[in-house]
């Protein structure tokens, strides 16, 4: 298989076209907005707490292939899961589409495990993982639903239009100011 | 080649790649497609010879020392200057700054003529075609001085609305700040008519160049602008080197902008005073490799021809508008009637940067994103588009590849 087809498998192609959850939560507890402004994916995520656990959990956006099938998969993943487990299978999430997780582990991850093709494209990590890193701040967001300090630049000389995901994709940076918040 | 064009000679482009070292290279297993020419062009070797013989064998500070080396780069670094000057037809060597881009082109007026000249009420008017380095710079003065930016709209072909222009124009306009090519839709403004109308009522004009440079005839006072700044690097030349034409008597009652060596005339501890235009606005050591690349790059492109370079890209531009025009679920952003080197695209139900990896894994390296032009995409509701942009290197059969490849696009995400 190519690194293409690794990439684009057939779950997350499928996943893009019907995403699974992909509503807006009238009764969400909590919720919080990302946005990627490399793709210029924008996505909002809500989140019904029963207790500690995650008893629903959707969202609504448009991003790029990888990003929408991320933010569906991870819905499915995470629902019914305590807030402590849906931050471990972040972290191992993480581990995946940078291919740093400990060989022997992709199993644990289930499903999500089709996104490992995405370790050979380090530009794509933050397609992938912008739906993780919104959940996890819409999870330690207030219970009133605010989303957490994640307003988005709109005076010149703010560079806070990249609101999560500051720490992926790859150190070399890319090219063109394309990804820049300030491109 | 239509018949008009005959008097006009044709480019051996075949050739003319050889010259381009890595046009020859392959990228995950295919031959490169280079359509990306709008974010940076490739290298000839002249331009890579010219830096690395700088570096080799010719490498001194300039103004610095009365040492062989020193005096020999003093007088290349002065001739870019003048060859710089040839190539926008300005009136004097004098006119031409060297500036890390078309940005710090920008920048420099808006800080230096700006910040010393605009005041509360009076406002600078931009287009809603502009790249962010057009755009900005007016917003961080405006900030700092009162002036308010107003901004030209765009007509559904990608077209500046030209009744609206002149309705912006008014008593408090200070400043047209305009592109000339628009490196996301690929429009041709008429910026030379612009030019005329603001010049009727006393408003000076920057011209951005970054993409007409290296794809349009330039001529600073056939245009008759005040300010016109062009990079390097989508020139053929090196990055990190630029060029901002200014007209003398504007540049000699500007203040510096920074402060440094080179730019002075005498220093005390507690004041100096300032060398004349251009040193005035290059403080420091400047990136003097550069500028000898920057030389050879427009030595290349004048010899290559700049006529027939236009004529090749024109035929190249609408061959692809209509090969990628006639496929199902493509639609083509910006549509004007003038347009150069770029097309810009998106395929029904993908976005743009699936578009973008895909073409990729076929070797072909497009632009996907919002092409730092932020307000022309709210304009045409997409986040983003997928943007070919071609150079005189480029060839019929890398079009096919493209084409090839927005096919194989849209059977992976049918």
């Amino acid at each position: 298989m190519s690194s293409l087809s690794e990439l684009y498998q057939n779950v997350i192609l499928e996943h893009n076209r019907s995403p699974r959850n992909y509503r807006v939560m009238d009764d969400a507890d909590r919720k919080a907005d990302g946005h990627n402004p490399l793709c210029g994916d924008q996505l909002t995520v809500w989140v019904r707490m029963d207790g500690d656990m995650i008893s629903d959990v959707s969202f609504r956006g448009a991003g790029c292939a990888i990003s929408k099938a991320s933010a569906s998969l991870m819905t499915g993943a995470v629902k019914g899961k305590s807030r402590e487990e849906a931050e471990k299978l972040f972290e191992r999430f993480h581990q995946l589409v940078t291919g740093t997780l400990p060989p022997g582990q992709s199993e644990t991850l289930g499903k999500l495990a089709v996104f490992s093709g995405v370790s050979e494209f380090p530009i794509r990590v933050k397609c992938a993982s912008l739906s993780w890193h919104t959940l996890k701040a819409a999870l330690e967001g207030r219970l009133d639903g605010q989303a957490v300090g994640r307003s988005y630049g709109q005076t010149v000389g703010r560079s806070d239009g990249q609101a999560v995901g500051n720490s992926d994709g790859p150190s070399n940076g890319p090219k063109d100011g394309a990804a820049g918040p300030n491109g | 080649m239509t018949a008009t064009a005959s008097a006009i000679p044709t480019l051996d482009v075949e050739r003319l790649r050889e010259d381009f070292p890595i046009l020859a290279e392959t990228v995950r297993g295919k031959p490169l497609v280079y359509l990306d020419n709008a974010a940076t062009s490739q290298k000839p070797r002249a331009v890579i010879d010219a830096v690395s013989r700088f570096y080799g064998s010719e490498n001194a500070n300039i103004h610095r020392g009365v040492h062989y080396l020193s005096e020999r780069a003093t007088v290349a670094y002065a001739g870019v200057r003048e060859r710089v000057a040839r190539f926008l037809n300005a009136a004097s060597p004098r006119e031409i700054v060297f500036t890390r881009g078309t940005t710090e082109g920008i920048n420099l007026v808006a800080q230096s003529w700006g910040r010393s000249t605009l005041t509360a009420g009076d406002e600078i008017l931009i287009t809603g075609m502009e790249h962010h380095s057009n755009i900005v710079p007016w917003q961080l003065v405006a900030a700092q001085t009162g002036a308010t930016v107003r901004a030209v709209p765009i007509t559904d072909t990608g077209e500046l609305d030209l009744k609206a222009f002149d309705r912006l124009l008014t008593d408090r306009t200070r400043l047209l700040a305009v592109v000339h090519l628009s490196n996301a839709l690929g429009t041709i403004n008429p910026v030379r008519w612009m030019i005329s109308h603001a010049r009727e009522r006393g408003i000076l004009t920057l011209v951005d160049g970054a993409q007409s440079a290296p794809h349009l005839p330039v001529d600073v006072q056939a245009l008759d602008c005040d300010f016109y700044a062009f990079s390097g690097h989508k020139i053929f030349g090196p990055t990190g080197i630029g060029a901002l034409y200014g007209r003398a008597s504007l540049l000699e009652a500007m203040p510096p902008w920074q402060g440094g060596g080179d730019m002075i005339e005498t220093v005390t501890l507690e004041q100096s005073t300032w060398a004349p235009p251009p040193a005035r606005f290059e403080a420091g050591t400047p990136p003097i490799a550069q500028v000898i690349g920057l030389g050879a790059a427009l030595e290349y492109v004048e010899a290559v021809g700049r006529p027939a370079i236009g004529a090749w890209e024109e035929e190249l531009l609408a061959y692809a508008t209509e090969r990628v025009g006639e496929l199902d679920g493509v639609r083509i952003i910006g549509t004007a009637r003038e347009k150069a080197s770029v097309l810009s695209f998106v395929v029904e139900g993908v976005h743009p940067h699936d578009v973008g990896a895909v073409l990729d894994d076929e070797g072909v390296a497009i632009r996907t994103g919002h092409h730092c032009a932020q307000p022309v995409m709210h304009r045409f509701g997409v986040p983003a588009t997928a943007r070919a942009s071609f150079a005189f290197y480029n060839t019929r059969a890398e079009v096919d590849a493209l084409v090839r490849g927005i096919l194989r696009v849209r059977s992976i995400f049918a």
